[in-house]
């Protein structure tokens, strides 16, 4: 996912169609948007004729409309900025706690003989059923929501640095250790930059698991964030006001993502030459 | 006085088979050594050995405690900078400018910022070369540290080598498969061969030694009989240096 080698081949395949348009690669762009943009003209048509009723599905229009009207009373933002400390809270534990068991099981034979076998037998539960325990253990506060993101997105984390770890280059090793470095010296001066690039992998794959959690948590029971302002919409049939909350997700999703890829950008720019 | 270097009795095997068999050494202070051998012969073993990498099974071994090695590959650090790859393991060495220093020996001041993977073949085993001489080592391993670099470069690290080598007097322990390097660089040179040293050679020919020069190049065609290549034609080398030349 982030390996730069990859992403260039990526961008290279989809840019294929487009050289057929040779100069008029600006207007190829554009005409990739006329799909997207006929299926909402197409959507707009079916809710004015009334095809499409505002019961199974508003119109983009009256979508937009309910998305100002949100965010212009305040509602959507506080909403979001709850549910956004929601995501950061359970991300947060999940770095600590999964760097934490990575690098155990990453750096000692019996750290990895101690710690990797029960993890990989957590990972194969699907975490999001375990949303009914979470629930009789922590009731229906902020604690069980925290808890499936936090729960949610330690595997990715802890699976890519721990890889990441064992990955390393055992002639980097070999070559610090002929350098004079302790054992601490090599994990800071080698291992740790050397699964630097998976462990941000992890951590961006974590941060969609994160918000996935999060919108599952939050439809069982809240009474703030955007999960509430869902299940109040859901009551009163407004699909507009549904749509619009999904978006929000999305969009957050979206903007967390485009952070850590920052922060990739800075921390591995040895290797973006 | 006793030297730098002193290996007695050293024995190393991987399962049944000894790598190295009760083999001795002495190194002195400033001494160029040259250690030639076919692969598996146990010269990568023995180098291992005196840089702390791998342990012997027997034999009593003396070493400095200031030693440095050069791979065949760089092992540089792709995540830092070349001045913080030299920089590494030496505190301080930035401040005091040890690592400018080295940088200029090296003739690679004007990379000191750059990604390792930027460089050049010959400048990041420049680097190298440059990390293991900051830590102003006693003895210096290279451990085949051209065998990777085109001919023309190889030629040129030689030189630096040999310079470098002469201005900060370190003993250095050379392992290559390349005779005529031994031949033009090494005070002595040492043929091993199964795990036992089967030749010694103490090189007395004045520097710089040419191809020109018939004692060095009846030395290389002697080495490498010894090494079991035969010389149908004497223009026939089997170096890379002159097989470009050839029609």
């Amino acid at each position: 996912m982030a390996d730069p080698q990859r992403l260039e081949r990526l961008s290279e395949a989809e840019a294929k169609p487009v050289r057929r348009f040779g100069k008029w690669r600006v207007g190829a762009s554009l005409l990739r948007l006329l799909s997207p943009l006929a299926i909402l003209v197409l959507w707009q048509l079916a809710s004015l004729t009334g095809v499409l009723t505002p019961h199974i599905l508003a119109s983009p229009l009256d979508i937009a409309k309910t998305g100002a009207r949100l965010v212009a009373s305040g509602e959507l933002v506080t909403g979001l900025g709850v549910s956004f400390l929601r995501v950061l809270a359970g991300f947060a534990i999940a770095l600590v706690v999964g760097i934490a068991l990575a690098l155990a099981a990453g750096l000692s034979r019996v750290g990895d003989i101690l710690v990797d076998p029960p993890i990989q037998m957590l990972k194969a539960m699907p975490f999001l059923g375990l949303l009914p325990l979470f629930i009789l253990w922590y009731g229906i506060g902020e604690a069980p929501k925290i808890g499936m993101v936090a729960f949610g997105s330690v595997f990715p984390i802890y699976l890519t640095l721990h890889g990441g770890i064992r990955g390393v280059d055992r002639k980097l090793i070999e070559a610090g250790r002929t350098l004079g470095l302790n054992t601490f010296g090599i994990i800071r001066h080698v291992v740790i930059p050397g699964a630097l690039p998976s462990l941000l992998v992890g951590v961006r794959y974590g941060l969609s698991i994160a918000w996935l959690s999060l919108v599952v948590a939050e439809q069982i029971n809240a009474s703030s964030g955007i999960g509430s302002i869902i299940t109040y919409a859901r009551d009163f049939l407004q699909t507009d006001v549904i749509v619009v909350c999904l978006i929000v997700y999305a969009l957050m999703g979206l903007l967390t993502d485009a952070l850590v890829r920052l922060i990739e950008a800075h921390t591995l720019r040895w290797r973006s030459w | 006085m006793s030297a730098l270097v002193d290996i007695q009795g050293l024995s190393r095997s991987f399962g049944r088979s000894p790598v190295l068999d009760r083999i001795d050494l002495r190194i002195e202070a400033g001494e160029f050594v040259a250690l030639l051998g076919r692969s598996g012969s146990g010269k990568s073993t023995l180098l291992r050995v005196l840089a702390g990498l791998d342990e012997a099974d027997a034999g009593r071994v003396t070493l400095p405690k200031r030693r440095s090695i050069v791979f065949q590959e760089p092992r540089l650090m792709p995540w830092k900078s070349v001045a913080a790859n030299i920089a590494l393991g030496v505190p301080n060495a930035r401040a005091s400018g040890a690592v400018a220093l080295a940088l200029d020996d090296v003739e690679l001041s004007h990379r000191s910022e750059a990604w390792p993977l930027t460089l050049s073949g010959g400048e990041a085993q420049r680097a190298a070369l440059a990390r293991a001489l900051v830590r102003e080592p006693e003895l210096l391993l290279l451990d085949e540290p051209f065998a990777s670099l085109d001919a023309l470069t190889r030629l040129r690290m030689q030189g630096l080598v040999r310079e470098l080598w002469r201005k900060h007097q370190p003993a250095v322990l050379l392992v290559t498969h390349d005779v005529w390097e031994a031949v033009t660089l090494a005070d002595r040179i040492l043929v091993l061969e199964d795990g036992r040293f089967r030749r010694e050679v103490h090189v007395a020919l004045n520097h710089p030694r040419r191809r020109t020069d018939p004692h060095a190049a009846a030395l290389e065609a002697e080495l490498l009989a010894e090494l079991g290549v035969e010389q149908a034609d004497h223009h026939q080398h089997h170096n890379p240096h002159s097989e470009r030349i050839e029609p």
